[in-house]
């Protein structure tokens, strides 16, 4: 028997992202990084990442400046809550409907 | 861990090996939880999963959301299947890689224990997770062993639960392992320390449980996961703590609170649902309990 009728007979599932499908589609508020208040962006130097190091889903990025993948995100609001600076605010996710269409 | 030198987010790797897109909900403190303690365990893994939210969470059929082997065993046999990895990877030589079983608060204390307790006393090399979300939250909320008193769950409907919490990591820690560990999903550095710390003292079981905070089983809204698990360790109802071949130590923040003011255990309970029926005797005796535990513990 090859390796892929193997697999196929027993179910093994593939890594890869979106097992859920593309769960941005949950969202119902989004998050949006101000970079004026957001203090690795503001100061250019790597530090807090809180919203980083709290993301269930690991959609924000370690980088400067950190962003967010919306494919994915949950729209959980964690990132928000835990910001020390205050700099993500949670967007009503209708208020852009019109700019994607 | 005075003398290791501690993680912080700027050493934390940014290396994922959990995919984003999984089925965990919104807000999930078992995502938190998962993706630190991979991070720490690295690729060198092998993971044996058991049904809880996890199963879910790790990848169904055709896509997983964890990039390493991971083995679904039935309910009760994660310790011993975990065993049995193990050994399959001594046979063929790879025996340089981790064996983590990772299973939820039902899978460990209740169906998962006698296969657990076995193995903590052979002394398998393995390292073993619990994420205790305080129910089964999976199957849709029901009582465990785990569930703390007067708490709501659809088992446990009118009164709550009648009974007190089971202290699930001092059975563990009677069986004299190297090492036994709590943590919290409120406060990942620590967890992460304490899982690379596990990683290393190979040879014996291994065992870390983890307070995981649940929105929609605990009754919050998401973005309070982290709020409301950092809140279960400043009032001192969970605490951080490892012991290392019998040396008991407070760790993180609950060495810090040693001998100072804790917040009032009430503030914890206001914050979720699930709380709901409890009364002022209850959250009395609580807090009572909280107190007379923490008149034992020194800086």
């Amino acid at each position: 028997m090859s390796k892929e009728e193997f697999c196929s007979m027993i179910s093994v599932s593939e890594p890869g992202p979106g097992d859920g499908g593309n769960t941005g589609s949950w969202r119902v508020v989004r998050p949006v990084i101000d970079l004026e208040k957001c203090i690795p962006a503001k100061t250019g130097k790597p530090s807090c990442f809180n919203c980083w190091l709290y993301c269930p889903d690991a959609v924000v990025t370690k980088t400067l400046p950190p962003t967010i993948d919306y494919t994915y995100c949950k729209g959980c609001g964690i990132c928000a809550e835990e910001c020390p600076a205050g700099a993500i605010t949670m967007v009503d996710e209708a208020s852009f409907t019109k700019e994607e269409k | 861990m005075d003398n290791d030198k501690k993680t912080t987010v700027l050493t934390l790797t940014d290396e994922e090996i959990v995919n984003p897109g999984n089925r965990a909900c919104s807000g999930c403190g078992l995502g938190i939880v998962y993706r630190t303690a991979l991070k720490a365990l690295g690729k060198d893994t092998v993971l044996a999963v058991p049904p809880s939210c996890l199963t879910v969470l790790q990848g169904l059929y055709p896509v997983a959301s964890t990039k390493l082997p991971c083995v679904n065993v039935t309910f009760a046999s994660t310790a011993a299947a975990a065993t049995g990895v193990r050994a399959a990877l001594r046979a063929t030589g790879r025996d340089h890689l981790n064996v983590v079983a990772f299973a939820g608060d039902g899978g460990t204390g209740d169906i998962g224990i006698q296969a657990l307790s076995g193995a903590c006393e052979r002394g398998e090399d393995i390292i073993y997770i619990c994420y205790d979300n305080e129910a089964y939250m999976n199957t849709g909320v029901q009582r465990s062993g785990t569930t703390p008193k007067g708490v709501m769950t659809t088992t446990t409907p009118i009164k709550g639960k009648l009974q007190h919490k089971k202290d699930v990591p001092s059975i563990i820690a009677a069986h004299g392992i190297d090492y036994v560990a709590t943590a919290s999903a409120a406060y990942p550095l620590d967890l992460y320390d304490k899982v690379k710390k596990a990683a290393s003292m190979k040879g014996g079981t291994r065992y870390i449980h983890v307070h995981t905070p649940c929105p929609s089983g605990w009754g919050f809204a998401p973005q309070y996961t982290v709020h409301i698990g950092k809140l279960g360790v400043t009032t001192g109802l969970f605490d951080l703590y490892e012991i290392v071949k019998g040396e008991f130590s407070l760790t993180g923040e609950s060495a810090k609170r040693v001998g100072k003011e804790r917040t009032p255990v009430e503030e914890y309970f206001k914050t979720q649902r699930r709380f709901r029926s409890l009364s002022q005797e209850l959250t009395d005796e609580m807090q009572g309990m909280i107190d007379a535990k923490w008149a034992n513990y020194t800086a």
